[in-house]
């Protein structure tokens, strides 16, 4: 579903991406973590290209889409980001932050985006807040919207670039709580996170990058009991007390 | 009594009213359509100087800084007895929206260079993987935002546009500062004429800038 060769990625003199080669394989789970600066977000972000890589291939859904003029917007309706700073439309009300896309984009009669729009409220449980700007949300509620509003492209794959990083601890848990129900989906899902109790339950892989470089990977199981690497080993004794 | 505001010259102003009612047209008319024009402009070059393409940039960039920082004047004699010269003859009152509207053009582009950098990269980063193109993020997501912190700078431009029509006095250009100007150099009546003239600028410019201050009111407590 997504495939990654050789992409290195440098900002100026920083080298963050070192000639990584990753796949993910339809349906899979896959969960990124890793100390901040280790080039996950732009690991991630690469698969949309939303990042260009400085070199290296990405396909994605069949598409390389880091070919000369590829369709990357095409591919992009597909490939549904939800970021950590949940970036909702702010001039949009909730219900038309998950239409606008559909409507404009995949060309939906408005009252079929609507429907669908709020169907998908109903999901993550804000189908009442479908009128009300996003600015009257907390931000656990717009992290759900923005999880409605990527659903609402009926995405193939969901990227998910540190969707909690940026709550309230209180607001985690309502946020996990929809992932976990999605990744009971068919759905392909990649996870930039430091949540570690989702890695355990959801994923199917979880990686462990370090200085741009991919440093394991592993079933959850084998990860967080039997790291084999260093790195890794001192990265989860700090992270798991 | 004589001296400038002689009671029979303001008279003599009064009687060749539609002198003054023609160059007020003129006037109002050249500056809805080199607004127009400036605001087309100001869009397209406000994007340009904002997108990551380095030529787009460099191209914004020429424009605003060369039309900035050269006057007005020069500009709008340089379409009127310039353009002549390579074949381009322009009439007068095309060169007064021209003029006037490539100048504030780079003015506005400016504003909405600032507008639309205002707005978190986030919004247009949410709107590409969503897939759309550059053009449509900024049309549906970045511009509507923008279009609320540029709305104050952009109105004070449009006043500024106003009194700037009157550049075109200097090419005979039929507006209400040359109407005023050539009517008072026939008969020296000039004291009637630029007051009530300067009162018909007033009455165009004054309702857009207290609608800026409106706007800006607002802005301030939405934001």
């Amino acid at each position: 579903m997504i495939q990654l060769e050789g992409v290195n990625k440098h900002f100026g003199h920083l080298h963050v991406l070192k000639n990584i080669d990753l796949t993910v394989k339809s349906g899979e789970k896959l969960v990124v973590i890793g100390p901040s600066g280790s080039g996950k977000s732009t690991l991630i972000r690469c698969m949309n290209l939303l990042e260009k890589p400085s070199s290296g291939k990405v396909t994605v859904d069949g598409v390389e889409i880091t070919a000369h003029k590829a369709l990357v917007a095409k591919v992009r309706q597909s490939v549904a980001m939800v970021f950590q700073q949940f970036n909702l439309y702010p001039h949009k009300t909730v219900l038309e932050n998950l239409t606008l896309a559909p409507i404009l984009i995949k060309k939906v009669s408005q009252a079929e985006a609507a429907e669908a729009g709020l169907a998908y409220l109903e999901r993550v449980g804000l189908k009442e807040k479908a009128n009300v700007y996003p600015s009257q949300l907390s931000g656990g509620q717009q992290q759900r919207v923005a999880i409605a509003r990527a659903l609402a492209m009926r995405p193939k794959i969901m990227l998910f670039d540190e969707p909690t990083s940026a709550l309230d601890p209180e607001m985690i848990q309502e946020v996990l709580d929809v992932m976990v129900d999605l990744a009971h989906e068919g759905i392909t899902m990649v996870v930039v996170t430091h949540e570690m109790g989702f890695a355990k339950t959801v994923a199917d892989r979880v990686i462990f990058m370090d200085d741009g470089q991919i440093v394991e990977e592993n079933t959850p199981k084998c990860f967080f009991e039997n790291p084999t690497h260093e790195r890794t080993k001192s990265f989860l004794s700090r992270i798991l007390r | 009594m004589v001296g400038p505001f002689a009671w029979f010259k303001w008279e003599a102003l009064f009687r060749d009213w539609t002198v003054l009612a023609e160059g007020f047209k003129t006037t109002i008319m050249v500056a809805i359509l080199s607004l127009a024009l400036a605001l087309i402009l100001g869009i397209v070059f406000g994007v340009l100087g904002t997108s990551q393409w380095t030529l787009a940039k460099l191209v914004s960039r020429v424009y605003v800084e060369f039309i900035q920082n050269t006057p007005l004047v020069i500009q709008v004699f340089f379409l009127y007895h310039g353009l002549p010269h390579m074949g381009v003859m322009l009439p007068v009152f095309t060169v007064g929206v021209l003029g006037v509207g490539v100048y504030h053009g780079a003015y506005i582009a400016e504003v909405v260079r600032a507008g639309i950098n205002s707005i978190h990269k986030g919004q247009m980063e949410a709107a590409l993987s969503q897939g759309f193109s550059f053009w449509g993020a900024m049309r549906h997501v970045i511009l509507p935002q923008a279009s609320r912190v540029v709305i104050p700078p952009l109105t004070n431009q449009a006043v500024n546009l106003i009194k700037n029509t009157s550049v075109m006095a200097m090419v005979a250009g039929g507006d209400l500062m040359y109407r005023a100007d050539s009517w008072s150099s026939d008969n020296l009546y000039y004291g009637p004429a630029y007051v009530v003239v300067g009162l018909l600028y007033l009455l165009l410019c004054l309702p857009l800038a207290t609608l800026t201050r409106r706007f800006e009111g607002k802005t301030g407590v939405s934001a």
